[in-house]
């Protein structure tokens, strides 16, 4: 066990973990966000994808001796009340099936956006492909990834 | 208006409930907490009325309405409460959604599967809206002195037009749930509808896209602890023995032992499919504790010997006998191969086949398999426990939770009133969360540690555990005489271990002298509903096979189709075929007129397929583009029959999700097995599509019709198989015979 000092969503918050644990069990045990999902733990769904720094990154593989002082930001704290561009889009274009996949696909999609404001189809396959929709909502997903980068 | 007899539960109507905030018997949990929906506009109000179980009002006129049916993504959970709205004619804005605990004295048949939840739902939702819309108008003509029949209703308000009252609803919501029940409702003419027929967005959107605790992974309680459980590495072995002494002292471990699902004795129902009966179980304080423990513990496992099971059937109890062994893909592909020459059941015959194919100028013959599937839900299996000596508090993602409940009673000893089984959104379903034996072991596990506990699989635990989809064989012949008409028809098909053959459907009834024989060969893996079960193979073994005769014949694939259909329908042979060739006919003719197909463009290489399964008719016509030696799926043309559509932007993204679903299972997904050992355990070996792989574009458009609607969760999966086997021919040369049609051949030559 070790004490880590993380900084998520903008707060700074204090933990007592293995230093292996991936980030991924430290937000879902310990600080009660379960926003973020697990899928397969091996970094092949993306169910787990959060942003380090803006970046999205698998937290599954992540372990949380490894964060540092990088910003943690997850999908409880992409925006206030949802009304990250990306969110929205998803609303609109009523994205979800079971919903389970969609806190990832959105955080892809919004590191996506945060560096490539026009994303082509090619660009939003190559950076959306690490997330899988098992309900297989892709077409909607990339449509609403359409309408965000408009906005 | 047509009249109808109210014939929902008794015990819907009990009256009302004056406590504030909650309800008598639909209490308000961590999973049916009244938060707003976004349109919302009222603010919660002091008191609810409950006018029956399906829902309630509040003074101020917003209105709960209890989902009642499992959601796992098929959006029932906002089309069920539309129906029971547009009966009670409210304004959508005031609706907030509830899932419904299991209740059975209220609900019927709370399951999600077989796309039946709306089919089947449909008069006892309309009836619930309606109930308590007939109550509120009795309460406004006791309030207002005047005859009920002049009252009308409108978007949440009771209008009396000579006397100029109005009230909301929520005035009268009272002095309502003190109304008797009447004994006969009017329901609604279809063309008065105005919720239905309209899209309405997922009432669960707003807390999905912002990673709100939804799932039953996300569930957790005080003091509750966390389990997972190692099953054999194979199928054909069992439990043996384990040393735990090491695991016990790891940081956070509490105790690790073996459960037994079902005792020795134990009469399974259908739902019950385990595979593994005896199993090891680490229980800890955190997840990533537990993992860790699990990798360290050595369990020393056996060749489990042939076992005979009791099982309650639908035609009553019979014994199952499960081989011993250790099974390989390898070998039930030569095991399905030799079934050829065998004799099989003959399920159907019409006329005279076989003379037919000794007349016959043409002989077509072609032979179809496919792999096992794992259902792979996103959300791996699990289930919170909470089980004291009076209690059983059972919290999680659960497709049957009225069956898994006798179960669970069952297992623990306690009567079916102690349990209480609540319902989470589930991501995924599919089929797999029919079988709830996870549930059961929660149970067990959080009996034996006298604690709350929640129950996770890992993904290797999940996809290794069975409940699969079978593999199956389908060998198809046609006879064609010398004007390349189709004379006879035969189809020899099985799988491990059933058989997925539907012999009552088409082309069954079109065909003068037909055949079907069936068989099946025994296995230990476990297997279970796959969306659209059978189906999602046969479909696209016949569809592909319709397809070769009509180019053998020479013929437009979907006139050839037609021409069939027609036959069936002015002339059918047989009595007992499934289908209304109508309105399979219906389908075909949209989905050649939406695609255009009778003008075919440059560099598109096109697939069409029809199906009717699950009470619904589908074709799908499917394009193919070629880049650089790769295929790619430019767009889909689907048109679905499947009666009155509630919520048709929702069902639009069920139906594109069951064509991706259907596309991504055929080309690239596989479940094999080595020495009972499955051979894919992670999403690093097995395929799933993914959005690179997706169709470019999807268009869905649905028969106009005022039939009661039958389901959407599974009729889009199966054929689109077909559609694109079919278009990769057109594309590439080549038949796709055998699944995943990436291992089959190279995709392009
Ligand atoms: S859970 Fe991390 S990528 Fe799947
Ligand atoms: S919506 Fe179900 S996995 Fe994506």
């Amino acid at each position: 066990m070790e004490q880590f000092l993380l900084n998520v969503n903008g707060k700074n918050l204090e933990v007592n973990v293995d230093p292996n644990t991936p980030i991924l069990w430290v937000l879902r045990d310990h600080l009660n966000l379960v926003g973020t999902k697990y899928g397969c733990g091996i970094a092949q769904c993306g169910a787990c994808t959060i942003h380090l720094n803006g970046a999205a990154v698998r937290s599954c593989q992540l372990p949380i001796s490894s964060i540092g002082k990088n910003k943690v930001t997850t999908i409880e704290g992409l925006s206030e009340n949802g009304e990250h561009p990306v969110q929205k889009a998803w609303l609109e274009h009523d994205v979800p099936q079971c919903g389970y996949c969609q806190s990832g696909q959105i955080m892809s999609a919004s590191a996506l956006l945060e560096t490539n404001t026009n994303p082509s189809d090619e660009e939003i396959d190559s950076a959306m492909n690490g997330n899988i929709c098992r309900c297989g909502t892709y077409t909607r997903i990339k449509a609403a990834i359409k309408t965000a980068s408009k906005s | 208006m047509n009249k109808v007899k109210t014939s929902i539960g008794r015990r819907s109507f009990i009256k009302r409930s004056t406590i504030a905030g909650g309800g008598i018997m639909l209490s308000f949990n961590w999973l049916a907490s009244c938060d707003m929906t976004p349109n919302q506009v009222k603010a919660l109000p002091k008191e609810w009325f409950k006018i029956n179980g399906f829902l309630k009002i509040g003074e101020n006129g917003l209105i709960t309405i209890m989902s009642p049916n499992p959601e796992i993504g098929q959006n029932i959970k906002t089309s069920m409460p539309m129906i029971v709205a547009e009966e009670l004619d409210a304004n959508w804005d005031d609706v907030i959604v509830e899932q419904a605990p299991l209740n059975t004295s209220i609900f019927n048949r709370q399951i999600a599967g077989g796309s039946q939840s709306i089919r089947q739902g449909w008069n006892s939702l309309r009836m619930a809206g309606a109930t308590a819309r007939a109550m509120l108008v009795e309460a406004a003509a006791q309030n207002w002195s005047v005859n009920q029949n002049e009252i009308i209703t409108s978007k949440g308000q009771l209008i009396h037009k000579a006397t100029g009252n109005i009230s909301g609803f929520g005035p009268m919501a009272s002095l309502a749930s003190e109304m008797k029940v009447p004994k006969e409702v009017s329901l609604k003419e279809i063309s008065d509808f105005k919720i239905i027929g309209t899209s309405r967005k997922n009432v669960d959107g707003a807390k999905i896209i912002t990673g709100q605790p939804l799932y039953g992974l996300d569930y957790s309680a005080d003091k509750m602890l966390i389990a997972m459980i190692i099953h054999p590495p194979a199928f054909g072995m069992q439990f043996k023995s384990m040393d735990t002494s090491q695991i016990k002292s790891m940081p956070g471990i509490k105790d690790v032992f073996s459960i037994k699902t079902q005792l020795e004795d134990y009469t399974k129902q259908w739902c019950d499919t385990d595979s593994f009966n005896e199993i090891a179980v680490i229980v800890g304080e955190t997840t990533w504790q537990v993992m860790q423990a699990k990798k360290e513990l050595e369990v020393k496992w056996e060749l489990a010997p042939e076992k005979t099971e009791k099982v309650q059937g639908w035609a009553g109890e019979f014994k199952a006998t499960i081989p011993s062994g250790l099974e390989s893909s390898s070998d039930h592909m030569k095991l399905m191969a030799s079934m050829e020459n065998k004799k099989a059941k003959v399920v159907r015959q019409d006329g005279n086949p076989e003379a037919m194919f000794k007349k016959a100028v043409k002989v077509v013959e072609r032979t179809y398999t496919c792999p096992y599937l794992a259902h792979n839900t996103m959300e791996p299996m699990n289930f919170f426990a909470d089980v004291t000596d009076d209690k059983a508090t059972l919290v999680g993602p659960i497709q049957t939770p009225e069956a898994m409940e006798k179960s669970v009673s069952s297992r623990l000893g306690m009567p079916l009133e102690k349990i209480d089984i609540q319902m989470t959104r589930m991501g995924g379903g599919f089929g797999r969360r029919l079988y709830g034996h996870f549930l059961t072991e929660a149970a067990v596990i959080s009996k034996t540690m006298k604690s709350p506990i929640k129950l996770i699989y890992t993904r290797e635990d999940d996809m290794s555990q069975g409940s699969y989809r079978p593999t199956y064989r389908a060998t198809y012949r046609a006879a064609l005489d010398k004007n390349n008409n189709l004379i006879a028809f035969h189809v020899k098909a099985g799988g491990i271990p059933e058989s997925p053959i539907a012999a009552n459907r088409f082309p069954a009834g079109a065909i003068d002298h037909y055949l079907a024989e069936s068989w099946e060969l025994k296995s230990n893996i476990s297997v279970g509903a796959f969306r659209a079960p059978r189906s999602n193979f046969i479909a696209g073994a016949e569809q592909s096979f319709l397809d070769e005769v009509a180019e053998i014949a020479e013929k437009d694939p979907i006139q050839f189709r037609l021409d069939l259909l027609q036959k069936a329908k002015e002339n059918p042979v047989g009595k007992d075929n499934d289908y209304d060739a109508s309105r399979y006919a219906g389908v075909l003719e949209l989905v050649r007129e939406k695609s255009n197909w009778d003008n075919s463009s440059e560099g598109i290489h096109r697939g069409v397929s029809a199906y009717f399964c699950h009470n619904s008719y589908v074709a799908n016509v499917l394009d193919i583009k070629v880049e650089n030696g790769n295929p790619i799926i430019d767009k889909i043309y689907c048109t679905v029959d499947c009666g009155i559509v509630i919520n048709p932007d929702a069902a639009k993204n069920l139906s594109e999700g069951g064509l991706i679903d259907g596309i991504g299972h055929a080309f690239y997904s596989s479940m094999s097995f080595k020495d009972g050992v499955p051979e894919q355990q992670n999403f690093d070996k097995y395929r799933l599509i993914r959005h690179s792989e997706a169709p470019k574009k999807i268009q869905v458009d649905f028969v106009k019709n005022e039939i009661s609607p039958t389901g959407l969760g599974e009729p889009t999966f199966p054929p689109v198989i077909g559609a694109l086997a079919n278009a990769l021919y057109r594309a590439s040369g080549r038949r796709y015979y055998n699944q995943p049609f990436i291992t089959d051949k190279q995709i392009v030559g």
